[in-house]
């Protein structure tokens, strides 16, 4: 009934913030490594990083994409999201996502415009305004039946579409994976893996070790 | 077996299919003959507008309608124009259950051809109501006048079934157009563009879960707009059907007239797609698969129309009904013959050409076949609106219908007013469905 999806827009509850580790970013830390002979930062000089989303994979395939979201549900992550620039039906199963209640919204939906239809039709032709047309009884239901099945179409359809948009939380004009800079991109010819912050199992550097070992092209971070 | 050519040119890529499409939209330089047709279009608008000003004004005396025929090619056009609308939600619900691949490059067109036609469509019938101002009373809402509408009957149902098929459509196009937002939204340059197309697009991310519920989503409304297309030009003919004049109280119209629609549909569409791939060059999305394929449905739907004028005619003869036998003899002999004879040839006869392949594969006879096929349904409408009315049962009744310059008024301007929505729809969304063409590229496959 409800819907499988604990979702990624939800920020870190309070108490994980101290437990979780300070995230500079991958390249910020390979910078520093390359140019800077001066150490990293110490554990007590650390500056303050923004919160991270989570850490996103790269890729130019759908099928290293399947192929890494399958290795990632079976490593144990549970909060990871894949983004492809069309529907893929093997992502959505590689990530564990495969419930949706949409059917069942629509189908109540269509329940209720079919009750509702015939039902306004019935009090107003038979209760509230009942007219003689041609010595027809006034519940003469096979001439309600073309407005019955109209609303339920009608109302089917909307909760067809108003039930996508808000199981999906659309509209939403933020989203922490925007900050990707290659992302504009999953919307051409890119698509991408991302191991979310708040999945339990989430170990900032395992996830990244284990990512890399994915077959990106690239691993980043996602600040929120 | 012969060889069937591809769906799409196989050399497209993921990269070349969204830049080619989002780039008909997003560049700055509009081809001339963009602006030529638009202005064309908008002018003969215009001539829509003046006849709706002088109709609100005058009433629809102004038009050619009268006792008998209180039902002119005003009526005539509203069926016409929702017909055509038909072969839009064929295209982008019917074929998309039935998993036919090739309508993936036109439904996009052809649905937003359907929302455009049901526009036109709608006018028509609100302003035959004589006071337009009060068509809300059609709509049961509570009232202090304490009346409600009656709902047996079919001018009832038309009004919900209409809105209904309006309402459907226009969401259907725009659950398919959400990912194309976010395509357009990321390649945009500039910045008024990418706030536009980035409202629109409602933060469409592209993930694996929304995707989920999108197609579920889409799936459902397919469903849901097959059985409501057939309902719709079903009840618009209970509008004729219901009635007891003869020539309309037939039970063959509800199939006939949902055939006819499709076939109408059809001939717009590739009276559309023909000159509009050449155009913008995109013969590699738009094939001539998809030519010999609407060729084929306009062929088929024309044989099912042909059958139904057929079977009108034999139900006449087989009745042993004075009234009907006359209302077909007057149809082929009375004083509007030319029309049904014109009729038959532009539906029977004209789409018999289509099973030619040679035909079929020239665009130039195609192209002229759609517009033959348009008018055929159009003179259809005639011959079923103005020949059955003006010649009912008592001969004192009978009477002539011509049209006024101002019927021709409404009916040009509302060519005009669907050309304009297209050329801002051509040059403002993306005409092909991108997401859509993903799918069907080789790369989109999956190897596991």
């Amino acid at each position: 009934m409800v819907d499988d999806d604990r979702d990624k827009t939800k920020k870190p509850s309070h108490k994980n913030v101290g437990d979780r580790p300070v995230y500079p970013t991958l390249r910020d830390r390979e910078s520093v490594a390359a140019h800077n002979p001066v150490p990293p930062l110490t554990h007590t000089h650390r500056r303050h990083a923004p919160p991270l989303y989570g850490v996103m994979a790269e890729y130019d395939n759908p099928s290293d994409l399947v192929a890494a979201a399958r290795r990632t549900y079976e490593a144990g992550y549970r909060r990871i999201n894949g983004y492809s620039p069309y529907p893929i039906e093997e992502l959505s199963e590689a990530i564990g996502f495969t419930h949706t209640s949409l059917p069942l919204i629509v189908f109540i939906g269509g329940l209720v415009g079919a009750i509702g239809g015939f039902a306004m039709q019935y009090w107003i032709e038979v209760i509230d305004y009942p007219l003689n047309v041609g010595g027809k009884p006034f519940n003469s239901w096979p001439a309600f039946i073309p407005i019955t099945f109209e609303t339920t179409v009608l109302c089917a359809a909307f909760a067809a579409v108003l039930g996508m948009l808000v199981l999906n939380k659309l509209p939403q004009p933020y989203h922490p994976v925007f900050n990707a800079p290659n992302f504009a991109l999953a919307t051409r010819d890119r698509f991408f893996l991302v191991i979310e912050a708040n999945d339990p199992k989430f170990r900032h550097d395992e996830v990244i070790e284990f990512m890399k070992t994915l077959n990106a092209q690239d691993v980043i971070d996602v600040e929120v | 077996m012969h060889t069937t050519s591809p769906v799409i040119d196989p050399g497209l890529t993921f990269a070349s299919v969204t830049d080619k499409i989002s780039s008909i939209v997003l560049k700055r330089r509009t081809p001339m003959w963009w602006f030529v047709g638009f202005v064309i279009s908008f002018i003969l608008f215009q001539l829509m507008l003046l006849t709706i000003t002088n109709l609100v004004f005058v009433g629809i005396g102004l038009w050619g309608v009268n006792i008998p025929v209180a039902w002119g090619i005003d009526i005539l056009n509203f069926v016409w124009w929702i017909g055509i609308g038909h072969a839009g939600t064929l295209i982008s619900a019917i074929l998309l259950l039935l998993r036919q691949q090739w309508r993936t490059s036109i439904n996009r067109f052809a649905e937003a051809m359907t929302l455009f036609a049901v526009a036109q469509a709608g006018m028509y019938p609100i302003f035959h109501l004589g006071r337009p101002w009060l068509a809300y009373w059609l709509f049961p809402y509570p009232n202090t006048m304490g009346i409600w509408p009656q709902f047996r009957s079919p001018l009832m149902w038309d009004v919900f079934a209409v809105s209904t098929y309006a309402t459907v459509s226009a969401m259907f196009w725009f659950v398919g157009l959400i990912p194309d937002f976010a395509t357009l939204r990321d390649r945009a340059r500039s910045k008024p563009f990418q706030i536009l197309y980035g409202m629109l697009a409602m933060g469409w991310r592209g993930s694996a879960r929304h995707w989920h519920r999108y197609e579920m989503a889409y799936l459902l409304l397919a469903g849901l707009a097959t059985p409501l297309v057939l309902s719709v030009h079903t009840i618009v003919s209970f509008d004729f059907a219901v009635g007891i004049i003869p020539g309309w109280h037939a039970t063959i119209f509800p199939p006939y007239f949902v055939a006819g629609a499709i076939y109408a549909g059809f001939a717009m569409v590739l009276f559309l797609t023909i000159p509009l791939r050449k155009l913008y060059g995109l013969e590699g999305f738009i094939t001539m698969r998809h030519m010999h394929n609407m060729a084929k449905v306009m062929l088929a739907t024309g044989l099912i129309v042909g059958y139904g004028y057929v079977m009108e005619a034999f139900f006449g003869w087989y009745s042993g009904n004075r009234y009907e036998r006359f209302m077909i003899w007057n149809r082929m002999h009375g004083p509007y013959a030319l029309y049904y004879w014109a009729l038959i040839l532009c539906n029977i006869i004209t789409p018999q050409f289509l099973w030619i392949k040679k035909v079929r594969s020239n665009l130039l006879a195609l192209w002229l076949i759609s517009i033959v096929v348009s008018i055929g349904m159009w003179l259809e409408r005639f011959v079923i609106v103005v020949t059955s009315l003006h010649r009912d049962y008592v001969p004192s009744s009978w009477g002539m219908y011509q049209p006024t310059q101002w019927d021709w008024g409404m009916f040009i301007g509302s060519i005009g007013f669907f050309f304009t929505l297209l050329f801002l729809f051509i040059r403002f969304l993306p005409m092909i469905s991108i997401f859509e063409m993903r799918t069907i590229l080789p790369e989109a496959e999956v190897e596991e």
